[in-house]
């Protein structure tokens, strides 16, 4: 599990593409709520930042926005600091949780605000927010005001707003949290879809790990204004760094191997019922709780050693009576060695 | 059987909203009616008899010599457009006020200093009118707190009391909590994401300020200069109490014709002149947005 944080020597400059941090910490009042943050951004990546509420991903967005200022550290975007740099000179956009569309101003309005803010000329502006709004599919929208449209159709303004100013890097904040499951998954292939074609760096704040583990290049798992993790998705979710991340990413069951401690993922265990001869590494157990979840279903397994094991079996026939457990049917688990990771 | 006949009246209502609507509306409508309503229009009558200049009894007799005595009169053009002055130099002069400071409240203060900021510009409110009248003549007289100030401090001494900066200043004062509270409200509405995302699309704080905080802000500095404006319209015991020689406003007028001229139908028609001024600001703040701030 290579934990790829750049640490950069003292003094040194950056002249790489991309979004570097040094060191950054934040402060409010006395609770400090990011602790000394080293990462490396490359030019184009789709990266997420993963944690709970209140482990700092969120406030580490709005530092590099510009919106709160640092305590410690410093931002480097495409080889200069920003870190003194107020929002408006930095060339980041951002799309807010909230979406934040201005209400006085139509979808096209709000979408060529940037641009008029820079003094681009009325034709072409008309044409950049005509291209930002067709590439959302908002076009049919232009004239409409932002109390008029769904919670996608705002989302998608917001978007078409940000990137209208072809940013170097484009900063989410939850973006898709207010939406509903279906327009959800839908809503992150059309970001994939986007950040692919238009190669901008994508910096994702999200709680939510599998659309960070779906969407993601690589992500950072966060924790306490710390970086746990940081990786691509399944060398995150096969070899979590800690039991923090591995709780946190997916489910996992916490054993005691003659490694020590490992993580195992429920997914990799198998489960049979009967007198079968147990195997190492393996046990043998009593299910407790039985959750059909359609795709897979999810037991709840008391080890002969009185510890709880979770297992997901697939549901691989729509009849399926004989892989059907139930709940009391003794079981015996067994996984390989290699898929229990040490933590 | 009492139960059932309950029921089936709750019932009726479930399904006819309109009745239970008038059931609920009526006491209340037929008091605004009847009383707010009906003064109006009995007012608005008035304004149309005359009082026999002989007897001084009111001649129940329709005439329009009231209004025709309003506008042919230059003294009464020169009443109306000196309320409307000063009116509008009070709401400018409280609109200035206001704007930074509530700014300061909705947006810069803690919560705590918010608390006792708004606290303190209500506070005024309780205290009564004419104390606060009296108090701006103990500062403002020739033997006032301000010229012993400048008196003290060697600077010229001002002789404020009893003119139209009197009257300008007291009504500033008097009026400023009735800007402040809608303008803070307007500020307090504007997420903070908003000027956020001004400043993330490359606004300086002075373009946001221009294109997005004034505008979202602008409906509720509307609502305050109704109450200002208004305020001014209708008043005549400052102008009475701290105002000069040019004292002489809209509500004086109709003072002066009611208690000391008997004239209640001239009165009535003066008092219609400010109706409809307020009327037409009402209109223009309505087209502005202003009810939607409210």
């Amino acid at each position: 599990m290579s934990t790829v944080t750049t640490k950069s020597t003292e003094g040194s400059t950056t002249n790489q593409a991309g979004i570097v941090l040094r060191g950054v910490t934040k402060r409010f009042g006395d609770t400090t709520v990011v602790r000394g943050v080293d990462l490396t951004i490359q030019q184009g990546e789709f990266f997420t930042m993963l944690g709970p509420s209140g482990s700092g991903k969120t406030t580490l967005l709005r530092l590099i926005a510009g919106f709160e200022r640092l305590d410690g550290g410093s931002i480097w975007l495409d080889g200069s600091d920003v870190t003194n740099q107020p929002p408006y000179q930095r060339n980041v956009n951002t799309v807010f949780q909230d979406y934040a569309l201005f209400p006085h101003y139509s979808v096209a309005q709000n979408v060529g605000y940037g641009l008029r803010v820079r003094r681009v000329s009325k034709v072409t502006t008309r044409e950049r927010v005509e291209r930002a709004l067709a590439m959302v599919q908002m076009d049919a929208f232009a004239d409409r005001a932002p109390r008029q449209l769904s919670g996608g159709q705002r989302q998608r303004v917001a978007l078409a707003r940000a990137l209208v100013n072809e940013p170097t890097v484009l900063l989410l904040d939850e973006p898709l949290g207010a939406l509903d499951l279906k327009l959800r998954q839908e809503m992150q292939g059309e970001l994939k879809r986007l950040q692919r074609e238009l190669g901008i760096t994508f910096i994702y704040v999200t709680h939510d790990q599998e659309e960070a583990l779906t969407m993601s290049d690589r992500l950072a798992v966060f924790r306490d204004g710390q970086i746990e993790q940081i990786g691509a998705p399944a060398e995150v979710y096969e070899h979590p760094a800690t039991e923090f991340v591995a709780g946190f990413v997916g489910t996992s069951n916490v054993i005691t191997t003659a490694r020590g401690r490992c993580v195992l993922r429920p997914e990799k265990i198998e489960m049979v019922s009967g007198d079968v001869s147990l195997t190492e590494p393996g046990v043998r157990g009593v299910i407790g709780d039985v959750a059909y979840v359609g795709m897979v279903t999810r037991y709840r397994v008391t080890t002969a050693s009185g510890e709880s094991m979770t297992v997901v079996r697939q549901n691989r026939s729509s009849d399926g009576d004989e892989s059907l457990l139930r709940r009391g049917d003794e079981v015996t688990l067994r996984w390989r060695d290699a898929d229990a990771t040490s933590v | 059987m009492f139960d059932q006949q309950q029921r089936e009246a709750g019932a009726a209502l479930w399904r006819r909203p309109w009745l239970r609507a008038v059931a609920t509306l009526s006491p209340p409508l037929l008091w605004f009616l009847v009383i707010y309503l009906a003064s109006l229009v009995a007012l608005l009558i008035t304004a149309f008899f005359q009082v026999d200049s002989l007897t001084g009894n009111i001649v129940y007799q329709w005439t329009g010599s009231n209004f025709s005595q309003l506008f042919t009169q230059s003294v009464y053009a020169t009443i109306i457009w000196r309320t409307i002055l000063m009116a509008v130099l009070v709401t400018v002069t409280d609109v200035i006020i206001a704007l930074p400071f509530a700014f300061f409240l909705a947006k810069v203060a803690s919560p705590r200093t918010r608390q006792w900021f708004i606290a303190l510009t209500l506070l005024p409110l309780w205290a009564s009118y004419l104390a606060k009248v009296y108090a701006w003549i103990n500062i403002l007289s020739d033997k006032g707190v301000l010229p012993d100030i400048e008196r003290t401090l060697g600077l010229p001494v001002t002789h404020l009391a009893y003119s139209t900066v009197a009257m300008w200043l007291v009504f500033s004062y008097l009026w400023l909590p009735f800007m402040i509270m809608p303008v803070y409200g307007a500020f307090e509405r504007v997420p903070d994401s908003l000027l956020e995302a001004s400043a993330d699309l490359g606004a300086r704080p002075w373009y946001t300020l221009r294109r997005v905080l004034w505008p979202l802000v602008f409906p509720g500095v509307v609502a305050g200069s109704i109450f200002t404006f208004s305020l001014t319209l209708g008043d005549f015991i400052t102008p009475l109490l701290i105002g000069g020689s040019n004292a002489n406003f809209i509500g004086n007028a109709i003072y002066d014709s009611a208690l000391n001229g008997g004239n209640l139908p001239f009165a009535a028609a003066l008092a219609f002149v400010s109706i409809a001024i307020m009327a037409v600001y009402l209109v223009v703040a309505r087209f502005f947005g202003a009810f939607e701030a409210l």
